[in-house]
């Protein structure tokens, strides 16, 4: 049986939204039922390592609806299938629950995509920031961030030689 | 056998004032790069490990959304340094997946022969390097010397020694020509013999052997839940290799074995490096064979790569087309959609994932860098060993810090 059939005997097909592009097998699943459908993918399809895991602002993409789309590129290696899951939060408070507990690798994966676009992931063992200081307040990669100008270098403290 | 640090009764008492904090790094020799951990010891073994990362991030994605595909290659290259032209080649394959273009077949074999000269590249600074801080220093010497002569290949094929930008969208930026076939024969013809001589300095001697046998394990469960591939994880037996699992390029017309060992050690890992740089040079040794003639880029009808120069400087038609490839303003249509294209760089997954608006820029382009993945499990791994060890399980994950920080 394949994972879409699978997929569909188990959840109401009207949530999921099945698309290809070139050789990508996507899924688009709505946030609320995020959890059940990732452990019924590793535990029942075989999905045994989660690749990849990012986000997208859509904020200025034609047509958007919602503001993040969080991707999951889930990898089963017996078989080699691929399957690229993807779900939708919103503003205000991005939030999705963490799947630490089904693949360790979310681990840095997701500290990432908080670091950059603030979206939180309840239940991570440890939400800091990774890439940026932890004194930086904004999320770079998010397109309301411009790409240059003044600001943040400006807010930290400068040591002189004199003080350091 | 590590110590098994849990053992201790002290461990039990609520204060742990005997444990030590050294902070290792952001400058040091064996992080090759800035990465910083802090350790907590008790006496020489490592109990924890915290590694704290972000020196060298410096916007990278975010510059993607700003460049085109063609000029976002001077950034991906800079990316993994050690090996410049895999990350080009594998940025282009996901390019020319999402526009749906297929290369030519010289172009194949030629983007082939770059991304297994980049895994020698790799393989031998990271065999080397691992040889270095273990105090093994002639085979860092003769490691060297192999690629500053890959090196001098990319240079007379690219003009460029080090960051290249040598492919573009539909192709390269120039053809090569049969000296630069020669060339790459003669150098592998002095390869083999300094690869024989590595594995006699370094394969059976004793201290190299007690420093990296049994230190750093990963089991084949843990390298699939954590995300870890190239390698690593097939010095922990993960039979997985995207050259073979998903071809791409010309790999599935090629000759060649996926290395894998079992022990899932430092040791593992040298000796899946020292195995798979044989089996780049087999198929080196058969795409030079049958490198094809023709070609080397799309066509120019396609209105994705410049027309030959002889036809923009003589010709106002091919003036008007470079021009409209060139101009930040024309450009070409490119699908409204999102691909994720991976390639097996020589560290691991090198995958990009890339979002399409329609405009010759991506709206959002992702990395999925291996340093990053790999960087993850180093505490685990480094749990009860010396502190000794720190470098050389640092340097069996072989993690090039520009990637990891972006």
């Amino acid at each position: 049986m394949s994972t879409a059939e699978a997929l569909k005997a188990k959840f109401p097909e009207d949530e999921l939204v099945f698309s290809e592009f070139r050789d990508n097998h996507r899924v688009a699943v709505p946030a609320a039922k995020l959890m059940p459908i990732l452990s019924m993918l590793k535990s029942e399809c075989g999905f045994d390592m989660l690749a990849e895991l990012t986000a997208v602002d859509y904020l200025e993409y034609e047509g958007a609806t919602d503001r993040f789309g969080v991707v999951y590129v889930l990898l089963n290696n017996t078989s080699g299938e691929r399957l690229i899951l993807k779900t939708f939060v919103n503003d205000p408070n991005p939030s999705l629950p963490s799947v630490y507990s089904l693949w360790k690798s979310a681990d840095w994966l997701e500290r990432e995509v908080y670091d950059m676009f603030g979206i939180t992931f309840a239940g991570h063992p440890d939400l800091r920031r990774i890439l940026m200081p932890d004194e930086f307040t904004a999320f770079p990669l998010r397109k309301d961030y411009p790409l240059k100008g003044r600001g943040e270098r400006h807010n930290f403290p400068i040591v002189t030689r004199a003080d350091s | 056998m590590p110590f098994e640090v849990s053992d201790l009764a002290e461990m039990d008492a609520p204060e742990k004032e005997y444990l030590w904090t050294l902070n290792f790094g952001p400058q040091h020799p064996a992080t090759h790069t800035t990465l910083r951990l802090i350790l907590t010891l008790d006496g020489e073994t490592v109990i924890n490990a915290l590694p704290h990362i972000g020196y060298l991030h410096s916007g990278f994605e975010k510059l993607g959304e700003h460049l085109d595909f063609n000029q976002y290659v001077t950034i991906v290259d800079r990316m993994n340094y050690i090996s410049p032209l895999a990350n080009e080649i594998s940025w282009h394959h996901a390019v020319e997946k999402l526009l749906g273009i297929e290369i030519t077949p010289r172009c194949k074999y030629l983007r082939t022969i770059l991304a297994e000269l980049m895994r020698l590249h790799d393989h031998l600074l990271n065999v080397g390097t691992t040889g270095l801080d273990l105090g093994a220093f002639t085979a860092f010497l003769y490691a060297f010397y192999q690629r500053e002569k890959i090196y001098d290949i990319v240079e007379s094929a690219s003009g460029q020694r080090f960051h290249t930008s040598y492919t573009r969208v539909g192709g390269v930026m120039f053809d090569v020509n049969n000296a630069w076939v020669d060339k790459i024969r003669d150098f592998l013809k002095g390869f083999m013999p300094v690869h024989a001589e590595v594995h006699r300095l370094l394969t059976r001697n004793r201290i190299f052997i007690d420093r990296l046998k049994g230190v750093g394990y990963l089991s084949g469960e843990d390298c699939i839940n954590m995300g870890v591939t190239g390698p690593l994880a097939r010095a922990s037996g993960v039979l997985r290799d995207l050259r073979k699992d998903e071809p791409y390029l010309a790999y599935p017309d090629l000759d060649f074995k996926i290395v894998a060992a079992k022990d899932g050690d430092c040791y593992a890992r040298y000796l899946v490096r020292m195995q798979e740089m044989l089996e780049s040079v087999k198929i080196i040794e058969q795409c030079l064979d049958n490198i094809p003639e023709g070609p080397v880029n799309i066509d120019a009808q396609t209105h994705i790569v410049p027309p030959a120069k002889p036809s923009v400087y003589r010709s106002i038609e091919g003036l008007i087309q470079h021009f409209e490839v060139m101009m930040p303003n024309r450009g070409y249509e490119t699908p409204r959609e999102e691909i994720y294209a991976a390639t097996e760089s020589p560290n691991g997954e090198l995958g990009y994932y890339i979002v399409g608006d329609g405009s010759p820029r991506s709206y959002r382009a992702r990395t999925r860098p291996p340093s990053y993945i790999h960087f993850a499990v180093f505490p685990q791994i480094i749990k009860g060993h010396q502190l000794s060890d720190v470098v050389a399980v640092l340097g069996s994950l072989n993690i090039i810090a520009a990637e990891l920080d972006r």
